[in-house]
């Protein structure tokens, strides 16, 4: 994150010239966005979807199908523990209730539900803002947190 | 010292970059390459001995000024890697150079048999290619198990001054990350395989669509197209690198066409077919990972060795991925035709926590609980259908006697509600029905069980793609081959 919401221009702009040109850019867009303020701005809807020529509705409809795309700031610390069977067969769902129990009451906390990370093999698997750990345990995803 | 350090997903969730600090700290760099597959040991070095590559597994920091003073008496030691009984009973096709070479030295791709199969194919028609693929009986391995010649065939055929290769790279299943290593460990080899498809069906553009879940596949994919790009090895044909947003549904391949274009991911109805009419209208091969990394080696040994492999219709290798609550966990390549029972027990050693094997799920999350009385399946596209199973991408997630089978079939059609794109009824209301009318017989109430057997029907028989279709399988065969995690709810009433 480089830039605060509410000063979406010139960078947005950028944004949208530098993906404009792809076959198909409005994910591509879309991550951008995310990646550079954490979240897609809703005012940035507008005009993303006048530089692609496309309507308000349909980029309300992208943006809200994508389990991706968060709709509000994202706090400081994000924490994705896998849901998926792997995990479940190797205790997830007490990891997940475990950390949310330890974390309750943390509002720079965001927990996000994810299906599967591709760490099957080494289950139960979290993703703590964007690092990947393997046969997690509470006191690994809560010590990333600094709790 | 010639050192290597397994840098896949798997070996740095578990620490391998502590370990590759703590080797540069005392002066030794490892070259960082794909995993062998043995998750259980990562992170995991090979040191050259002799000439051999000898395996050191698995490593904390603290391990490593010993194991760099004296590596041959270090209490990691397991000895060759090649000799290691994992390694040995493996037939590694499309793996062949996973965990072997830096995934992004073309000089190292090259050196281990790289662009032979492209080299060979760029001498061939086009339409020889696509006999040769055919020939070699390679099917679709996201799933379908499609015939991969035919799709190629009739993309060749289609008229059109476009066409594309889309390569799915959305790996969303539970219990599968072949994909992921692949990608991670031999990424040039996807792009050849790309590369042979387009020569093979005229295309000079190719997309990976690969899940935002996976960071590490999509930056070592990103830097492997670039440094194709820059070789200039295939002028007529480049490959852009795109990354899907959560939508487990985009690894359904009209929807993740859909997502390409930039739109929401819904399912398109067929025919269409997308090698007629796929991404923006153009004709399109779309086809697995797994599915694009086999051609080098089908072209570059030509069809009848891969079609050697395997057993009935199903040909050729598959890249087991064996999860869960399993003690030796990791990807194992092999020859179709293992009883589920050699796979899980012999191979897997059983489960992690020692307790008995109670289910093992098989495809995903729209794969079917396996009981023990289903363990001699050998593993294959009809056999496994012929069981009310599928075999999907080869992820096997076993499940100890702890397990809740109710709990797992409420599970399934609950993950089927969160992922459904929405389009067709009897996934979008089916699955939430279905989660209700479980969760009623979970609490006792068995004249809902009729209900389910019915629903199922339903969203098998009407449901526009496999996620509402299939999402049934893990269901059914809960209730059919676990009856007692259904009743147990019922008497407890």
């Amino acid at each position: 994150m480089t830039s605060q919401p509410g000063q979406l221009s010139p960078r947005l702009d950028e944004i949208i010239a530098e993906h404009l040109a792809l076959e198909g850019p409005l994910l591509p867009v879309l991550h951008a966005v995310q990646a550079e303020w954490g979240h897609v701005p809703e005012e940035a809807l507008p005009v993303i979807a006048a530089a692609l020529n496309i309507g308000k509705a349909e980029i309300h409809g992208v943006v809200s199908f994508y389990h991706d795309f968060r709709r509000q700031p994202r706090p400081a610390h994000v924490v994705r523990i896998c849901r998926a069977e792997s995990c479940q067969a190797q205790g997830g769902r007490a990891l997940e209730s475990e950390v949310k129990g330890r974390l309750a009451g943390r509002a720079d906390v965001l927990f996000e539900d994810v299906y599967c990370l591709g760490l099957c093999a080494c289950s139960p698997a979290a993703m703590v803002d964007g690092e990947l750990v393997g046969r997690a345990a509470a006191d690994a995803i809560c010590e990333r947190v600094g709790a | 010292m010639k050192v290597w350090l397994s840098q896949d997903a798997a070996a740095r969730a578990l620490g391998a970059d502590r370990v590759a600090k703590a080797m540069a700290d005392a002066g030794v760099t490892p070259v960082r390459t794909g995993s062998r597959g043995m998750v259980w040991l990562e992170p995991m070095a090979e040191i050259e001995i002799d000439g051999v590559r000898h395996a050191f597994g698995p490593l904390e920091a603290g391990d490593v000024a010993g194991l760099l003073a004296d590596p041959a008496t270090h209490p990691r030691a397991l000895g060759p890697t090649e000799e290691l009984p994992w390694m040995k009973g493996q037939a590694r096709l499309t793996f062949a150079r996973v965990g072997v070479t830096d995934p992004l030295s073309l000089e190292d791709y090259r050196a281990h048999g790289g662009l032979e199969g492209l080299e060979k194919a760029q001498a061939m028609a086009p339409a020889d290619v696509v006999e040769e693929v055919t020939q070699s009986g390679l099917r679709g391995r996201g799933g379908a198990g499609f015939p991969t010649g035919i799709k190629w065939k009739t993309v060749l055929g289609a008229e059109g001054p476009k066409k594309y290769i889309v390569c799915n790279a959305d790996e969303g299943d539970s219990g599968s990350f072949a994909d992921r290593m692949l990608m991670e460990g031999d990424p040039l080899c996807l792009i050849e395989g790309m590369a042979i498809a387009a020569h093979a069906v005229g295309a000079d553009k190719g997309y990976v669509y690969i899940r935002s879940e996976y960071p590490d596949a999509i930056r070592v994919m990103a830097a492997a197209a670039g440094i194709w790009r820059r070789a200039g090895l295939t002028p007529g044909f480049d490959v852009e690198i795109r990354v899907g947003a959560g939508a487990y549904i985009c690894g359904e391949e009209t929807s993740l066409l859909n997502s390409l274009e930039g739109r929401r991911g819904v399912v398109r109805a067929k025919p269409p077919l997308p090698a007629l009419q796929g991404l923006f209208g153009r004709p399109t091969v779309v086809n697995n990972v797994i599915s694009l990394a086999s051609v080098p080696v089908i072209m570059a040994k030509g069809a009848a060795h891969y079609r050697d492999f395997g057993l009935g219709r199903s040909r050729g290798t598959i890249p087991l991925q064996i999860a869960g609550n399993v003690k030796y966990a990791g990807l194992y390549e092999v020859a179709f035709g293992l009883t589920l029972d050699e796979i899980v027990n012999d191979i897997g050693g059983g489960t992690a926590s020692g307790r008995p094997v109670r289910a093992v799920q098989v495809g995903g999350p729209l794969g079917a609980y396996l009981p023990q009385s289903q363990f001699d399946t050998p593993f294959g596209y009809e056999e496994y259908d012929a069981k009310g199973a599928l075999i999907g991408h080869a992820g096997i997630v076993v499940f100890d006697d702890t397990v809740d089978m109710a709990a797992q079939a409420e599970f399934a059609m609950e993950f089927c509600a969160i992922e459904s794109c929405g389009k067709c009824t009897p996934c979008r209301v089916g699955a939430v029905r279905g989660v209700e009318t479980i969760a009623r017989i979970r609490k006792g109430d068995g004249t809902a069980k009729p209900l389910i057997t019915d629903l199922a029907e339903t969203m098998r028989e009407g449901s526009l793609c496999a996620l509402g279709g299939f999402t049934p399988f893990p269901v059914i065969s809960a209730m059919t081959h676990f009856p007692e995690d259904f009743e147990t709810a019922e008497a407890a009433q």
